[in-house]
């Protein structure tokens, strides 16, 4: 099977190692990885900040980029969300159409698409409290959100499940945004940062030595404020836990 | 045009495409047994439950023992005034314990039915410090959809569903009986006569 | 037009007081909390909500001829119906029916459309005291701050803020916090006003075509005395609150108080079809800008709001910002929504104070798709101009680079300038509001785009 890779621009400046365990990991499950070197952005932070018509050129090159696969695969939720429900700076054409359906955040994709369970080359021996993005949980349907009286299901938990030695932590408000939300995270500093230390807090306080997430922006948040409070905490992305990553 | 009229216009201009009106069905299958879910709500919203008592005007002597006036509404009790005598709301200032009888109660939420029909004097619900409110337990509505079935939703001027006594969480949470309403609300099961 | 509202600075203030927002945060939580516990008890409890959101779209999208029914019904039953197309029309009418009648004190029960057409300072200066009933919207009233929160109106004080205020307007013990001495203390200074009010003034929460009645959902049983004491009874109706069956009721009421408070009902739960015997019934239907809304194709499913403040409780934004913070009637994510039709440039910056976690559009007992609403409302208000001029302007940057890779990759560079240049182009702010509270990333030695090149090309080649 053959997957475009995209590595949204935070993960390829700030967390090149998320992109290569994606990358890695892919491979190991028998993708042919493409990763188009043209890419830059999905637009997300344009078109968050309300700023459509600067997204244009952004989204332009996003859909010249992937149009071409039937498989786009992103280790990043938000992004991902972008692409499915908010593309629509550029025209709604076939070409369009088809980047946003077949465009998959990592999680999905090796639970829906790949259909895989089990991680054999993976081991974590260690405490997880597991960090679903808003846009995960919400928008792309990774687990039950606690809102909805719907029977429970956690695609993210039972992918980790699939690792050796891994066991949970659960914060008392398991769903609670970290405050990160892109330009909210500067332009609203005093609530995104006490969202954030909040929630690490709330990890610490359940006994969590990592948080692992399918989104690395929130990581970059929480683990900023976890640092500037000094929690031991450490963070990682689910593809790298996933992938097998030593600690 | 005066403003009905351009407000009706604006809304006609502006309609969004017609949706179609749902039918709404019962939720009663399968529903607990009426009285202890009846009990079970009213007491989680601060009611107190009384059950089935020998003399009621006794039981309510014996609960309020320092009331001076019990303003009744009912034949079973006597009380110091009959509300058939108040004719000002206002004068029903002084009450210490009112008493009524539902006309029926609402197992889901712990309500009472209570009208003009009724209390005859609306404010006797509400002015009293206490309120007592007799209860026949075979008239209990299992949940709202078919309390608002009843009739009696339609024939009453003000209705009420009332669900416990006055209360407020206003000042830092803080749970208070007796806001501005009655400081209590006591339901005494008492067949219809 | 007024000054913009600084929900950023506002917010910041709040958040300095640990006290506070600690509470703040705790009580709201608390409330989502036993929300969660009633929805989770009801196996039909997302069906309720679905048919909620049929029932309010079809009544919105046929809500002239609702409302003419419910005008037919209302007056056949000897109520005497008006209508206002403004807050200054509501207030005038209701002037001049207190006025005609010689009344001179008016208690009411609380109304979020009486808040919106700020009646109050109106109606006082025209020689009428009026009273607000309900113990928080007293606090408020007293204050001089308008609600803080749909439901709770002084949520975001402490018994010792409430304690000050009391003091200085009933005369109680300053030192005397006590919730309880309060509460009592606020009854005996109330209970009076009812005995000597010429009029009552109620909101509405639901008004039933079909039999022309008003439904009110209170907890302190004010609502009641306001309307059962006075001989004149007054209720002002926004003529979005129309539903067309009273057997609908048995949604919303089950809906309403469970996802406001978590409790299985209100205490009270009046519905007021004809005047009592004896006494004067007037509704007044208002529109103030809801026919504006409901044209607006991506918004007037904020019509459907039911006010339960459920997109309050659980918001972690306005958890830790305060009802003040919105600047506006309404706070939280519906007032995101809802502030902005009222006035755009002062409400601008309430679509930002959000992260669109959606948290809100999954409590919403309408499934008002309030987040989405949020998004969209961004979009208008950068449309409209009102992004400040760095945003603008380091958007414009940002667009023009991300649409280019040649020049984005130049851009870029070299990995040690990566960290100081990527956040600006982003992060419109200067790099110090993320650093005040956070650590920045650690630079890695190079970016994956680098690594590519030099791990994977080469083997490709």
């Amino acid at each position: 099977m053959q997957v475009a890779l995209f590595v949204p621009c935070f993960i390829d400046a700030y967390y090149p190692e998320v992109a290569v365990a994606t990358l890695e990991l892919l491979e190991r499950l028998g993708c042919t990885v493409v990763y188009p070197e043209n890419q830059t952005c999905c637009g997300q932070p344009l078109g968050n900040s309300g700023c459509e018509d600067d997204a244009r050129a952004c989204e332009t090159l996003f859909v010249n980029n992937f149009a071409d696969f039937d498989y786009v695969v992103s280790p990043s939720g938000s992004c991902v969300h972008h692409v499915r429900d908010h593309l629509t700076a550029v025209p709604q054409d076939a070409r369009t159409q088809k980047v946003r359906s077949n465009t998959y955040e990592l999680v999905e994709f090796l639970y829906d698409v790949l259909k895989v369970r089990e991680f054999p080359w993976a081991e974590f021996p260690h405490k997880v409290g597991l960090h679903n993005s808003c846009g995960t949980l919400r928008r792309l349907g990774h687990a039950q959100p606690s809102e909805l009286n719907l029977p429970f299901f956690s695609k993210p938990l039972e992918l980790l499940q699939g690792v050796r030695g891994i066991s949970f932590a659960t914060p008392a408000r398991p769903d609670e945004c970290c405050g990160f939300g892109g330009t909210f995270s500067v332009g609203e500093e005093p609530v995104s940062a006490r969202m954030g230390q909040d929630k690490v807090r709330d990890h610490c306080n359940a006994g969590a030595e990592y948080i692992v997430s399918a989104d690395m922006s929130c990581l970059m948040h929480q683990k900023g404020c976890s640092d500037r409070l000094g929690l031991p905490l450490k963070f990682l992305h689910i593809a790298q836990v996933l992938n097998g990553v030593k600690e | 045009m005066n403003s009905r009229d351009s407000i009706l216009a604006a809304l006609r201009e502006h309609a969004p495409a017609a949706k179609a009106l749902p039918d709404v069905p019962m939720f009663d299958v399968g529903l607990p047994e009426t009285l202890p879910q009846f009990i079970a709500t009213f007491e989680r919203m601060g009611g107190k439950w009384a059950g089935t008592v020998a003399d009621i005007e006794a039981e309510i002597r014996a609960r309020f023992p320092d009331a001076r006036v019990v303003c009744s509404a009912v034949p079973e009790v006597a009380g110091t005034r009959r509300i058939e005598d108040v004719s000002d709301p206002r004068t029903l200032e002084d009450v210490d314990v009112g008493v009524v009888r539902a006309a029926f109660g609402v197992a889901e939420t712990g309500s009472l039915f209570l009208s003009e029909a009724e209390y005859r004097v609306n404010a006797l619900g509400y002015l009293p410090q206490h309120l007592v409110v007799l209860l026949d337990t075979a008239d209990i509505e299992p949940n709202l959809h078919r309390a608002y079935q009843r009739r009696e939703f339609h024939e009453a001027r003000y209705a009420v569903l009332m669900s416990g006594p006055s209360a407020t969480a206003d000042i830092e949470g803080v749970l208070i009986r007796g806001a501005q309403g009655v400081r209590s609300l006591t339901v005494i099961a008492a067949p219809k006569v | 037009m007024s000054k913009p509202v600084d929900h950023v600075n506002i917010a910041r203030k709040f958040i300095a007081d640990e006290d506070h927002i600690q509470f703040h945060d705790k009580r709201l939580w608390s409330m989502r909390e036993l929300r969660d516990k009633q929805a989770h008890g009801i196996p039909e409890w997302e069906d309720l909500r679905a048919l909620a959101s049929q029932i309010k779209e079809h009544t919105l999208s046929n809500l002239a001829g609702y409302l003419e029914e419910f005008e037919r019904k209302a007056k056949a039953n000897g109520v005497i119906v008006h209508w206002a197309a403004d807050a200054a029309e509501h207030n005038r009418i209701v002037h001049e029916i207190l006025s005609s009648r010689g009344v001179d004190l008016l208690v009411k029960s609380k109304s979020m459309l009486t808040e919106e057409c700020d009646m109050r300072p109106y109606l006082e200066e025209r020689g009428i005291e009026v009273v607000e009933t309900d113990l928080g919207e007293r606090i408020q009233q007293f204050d001089n701050e308008p609600p803080s929160h749909i439901v709770v109106p002084p949520i975001h004080k402490l018994a010792r803020d409430v304690a000050e205020v009391f003091a200085d307007h009933i005369g109680t013990d300053r030192n005397n916090a006590d919730p309880h001495y309060l509460a009592e203390s606020m009854r005996q200074a109330t209970r009076p006003k009812f005995i000597r009010a010429g009029a009552g003034m109620t909101g509405c929460n639901f008004a039933v075509a079909e039999t022309g009645t008003v439904t009110v959902c209170t907890n302190e049983g004010n609502c009641d005395l306001s309307a059962n004491v006075p001989p004149l009874h007054i209720a002002s109706i926004g003529i979005e609150k129309l539903i067309p069956r009273m057997s609908d009721l048995g949604v919303f009421i089950r809906l309403l108080s469970r996802s406001a408070l978590g409790s299985p009902i209100t205490q009270y739960t009046s519905h007021f079809s004809r005047p009592r015997e004896g006494s004067e019934l007037h509704y007044i239907l208002v529109d103030n800008g809801r026919s504006k809304r409901l044209a607006m194709e991506d918004f007037w499913y904020s019509l459907k709001c039911i006010r339960c403040g459920a997109c309050m409780n659980t918001c972690p934004v306005y958890r830790r910002s305060g009802g003040l913070s919105y600047g506006g009637v309404y706070a939280g994510p519906i007032g995101a929504i809802i502030n902005p039709t009222f006035d755009l440039k002062k409400y601008s910056a309430l679509p930002f104070a959000s992260t669109l976690n959606g948290s809100c559009s999954n409590v919403c007992p309408v499934k008002i798709n309030i987040h989405e609403q949020i998004y969209k409302w961004r979009q208008i208000v950068a449309e409209a101009g009102y992004l400040s001029f760095s945003k603008k302007m380091s958007m414009r940057f940002a667009g023009k680079l991300l649409g280019d890779p040649k020049r984005y990759r130049k851009w870029m560079g070299g990995a040690p300038q990566l960290l100081a240049k990527l956040p600006r182009a982003f992060l419109y702010n200067p790099m110090n509001a993320w650093g005040k509270q956070r650590e920045m990333p650690e630079a890695p030695k190079q970016s994956f785009h680098e690594w590519y090149a030099e791990n994977r090309k080469k083997e490709n080649k």
